[in-house]
């Protein structure tokens, strides 16, 4: 497998260190594979643009951090600008077309989805919109299973919210499935 | 695949935390600040179920003394900080050093001085832990650059710590401190754990705290138990009263400082990549080893014969293992994240200083493998 480089982008309390987390997690412990997830902060950070690196490989990884994104997901507008330059040419940018709208300066493959919108009227409760962004890109990509990331939802999720989970993340995969070419 | 209840996905604070119950720790005494704030609130959750003691006190400097009272007691204890936290601590850390207390003390290096740069990168205080409290001493300070890694010295730290009766700093930084990869806990009894040696001295017979056996180790009575004795700060006699004999204050000063000194070799734990013939090596710790390793493995697979010496053990520092790495090389870079605090050591460690330059960055951010390799392209006259 190609050494995969992903930055999640967007603003504090939309779950993109959490999904980067549960990506990383799921990578690691149940696909076998090797994974790192770090993230930038400042000491005021309150909203503002959040950043959370993660790279999955079958090697060993020694340098954490993402300099050039073979995936960028970007949630927020101001994080799209701030980010989309980090994106390798031939890469993969998906945002949510809610929320940013994107001017395609790059050379990379831009994917807008109606992510939020989706689980608000499917689910109804925001909280799942970083479940159906991560399916998205699994179903996108091929990173790894839906079933590593159910996995660790199971372990990490309060078992009344694990069925909404599910649905977010196969909303997710057949919105990315059906945008991959 | 199936996982297994002992393979973790945490932050490297988390990886210290394990290693410290791993290592048996019972006390924790800590006030939160960050990059360091993980440690302590892990600890909060972890401790009581395994029957120890958490206790978030109201500055750094009480959680020093803390610690230091509750491991007299016969506990094996742990404090953890960062930045100006790790100041605060420095006079009661040379009281755990005159007063030969086993204690830990976990800093996750930040920018700095003063309050500094909180949430951001930084191997600033090398020098700190070795000469942050005042007078003659030894100290031992670890650190590592894996979350196996940091398991491994914090157990290593706690040994240590019993071993020498002496207080052990673990030095983290933000990178290490935050970042999630695999852990795996070893099962008890793979990785083996230093318990506190008691006295054998019967209740109500005179014991000497300080009179050291024929092996240099000195023997402990739990402080409130079975005997009475001193503790000072002040120099002191077998007993642990206070005493200006010259003839004592020659001979403590020289025990404090010989028993670490002459055991560098036992204490000094380190990894090597690609050293085998290296026309240049990179000498590197902490965060900053991580990306002198991604460079090292690029260029073996261009050929370049770059190799890396990753140290774990940074005081005593281990100048005749660098001195001997570094022989055959035609230059020798030292990769760090501050003004230059470890390069001096190596410098006054090989033969030939001229050929030790410093590769290192100060602004917030880790240090690249970009940022090595355009060093190393400068030292070699091939320009940026």
């Amino acid at each position: 497998m190609e050494r995969s480089r992903l930055i999640f982008s967007g603003s504090g309390g939309q779950g993109v260190i959490t999904a980067a987390i549960i990506l990383a997690k799921a990578a690691a412990l149940f696909e076998n594979k090797h994974a790192v997830q770090s993230q930038s902060y400042g000491a005021a950070a309150r909203g503002g643009s959040t950043r959370s690196d993660v790279i999955i490989d079958d090697n060993q990884i020694f340098f954490p951090k993402v300099t050039q994104a073979n995936i960028l997901i970007s949630l927020t507008q101001e994080s799209y600008n701030t980010f989309s330059s980090l994106i390798r040419p031939g890469g993969l940018l998906l945002v949510d077309s809610k929320y940013v709208t994107v001017e395609k300066k790059v050379a990379a493959k831009h994917i807008s989805l109606p992510m939020f919108d989706t689980v608000q009227q499917k689910i109804g409760n925001p909280l799942v919109f970083n479940i159906c962004m991560l399916g998205a890109v699994i179903g996108l990509s091929d990173l790894i299973r839906p079933e590593s990331i159910i996995n660790v939802l199971e372990k990490s999720v309060p078992a009344d919210f694990l069925d909404i989970n599910r649905t977010a993340l196969d909303l997710g995969v057949s919105m990315g499935i059906k945008n991959r070419n | 695949m199936t996982t297994h209840n002992n393979i973790r996905f945490i932050q490297g604070n988390e990886a210290c935390v394990e290693g410290a119950i791993y290592a048996g720790i019972n006390f924790f005494a800590g006030y939160p600040i960050t990059p360091s704030t993980e440690i302590a609130e892990h600890l909060a959750s972890r401790l009581p179920q395994q029957g120890g003691k958490f206790i978030q006190m109201e500055d750094e400097i009480a959680s020093m003394g803390a610690i230091i009272g509750a491991s007299l007691t016969g506990n094996k204890v742990m404090t953890a900080t960062s930045g100006p936290g790790f100041s605060l601590k420095q006079e009661a850390l040379g009281y755990a050093c005159m007063a030969e207390i086993p204690c830990v003390i976990a800093n996750v290096q930040r920018g700095g001085p003063s309050t500094g740069n909180p949430t951001h990168v930084s191997q600033g205080d090398i020098n700190q832990a070795r000469w942050g409290t005042h007078g003659d001493h030894a100290i031992i300070a670890m650190t590592a650059s894996s979350h196996q890694d940091v398991f491994n010295i914090t157990v290593d730290a706690f040994n240590m710590a019993e071993t020498y009766r002496t207080p052990v700093i673990i030095l983290l930084d933000e990178v290490i401190g935050h970042m999630r990869e695999k852990l795996v806990i070893p099962d008890p009894g793979v990785i083996p754990v230093v318990k506190r040696l008691q006295t054998s001295v019967p209740k109500d017979v005179d014991y000497h705290p300080y009179l050291p056996r024929e092996d240099g180790r000195l023997p402990m009575s739990d402080f409130g138990g079975e005997h009475r004795y001193n503790v000072t700060g002040l120099f002191h006699d077998m007993w642990g009263f206070p005493s200006n004999d010259p003839k004592i204050v020659r001979g403590l000063l020289r025990h404090l400082v010989d028993k670490i000194e002459n055991n560098v070799s036992d204490i000094t734990r380190y990894k090597e990549y690609w050293l085998d013939n290296a026309e240049y090596v990179l000498v590197s710790y902490g965060a900053a080893a991580r990306s002198s390793i991604h460079l090292a493995r690029n260029r073996q697979a261009r050929g370049v014969k770059l190799g890396v010496l990753e140290l774990q053990t940074i005081w005593p520092f281990p100048a005749e293992l660098v001195r001997e790495k570094c022989a055959g090389a035609k230059a020798v870079m030292v990769v760090e994240m501050n003004m230059g605090q470890l390069v001096a050591q190596v410098k006054s460690a090989v033969d030939t200083p001229d050929k030790v330059f410093l590769c290192n960055r100060i602004d917030g951010e880790l240090i690249s493998p970009t940022d090595i390799k355009t060093a190393l392209r400068m030292i070699q006259g091939k320009g940026v």
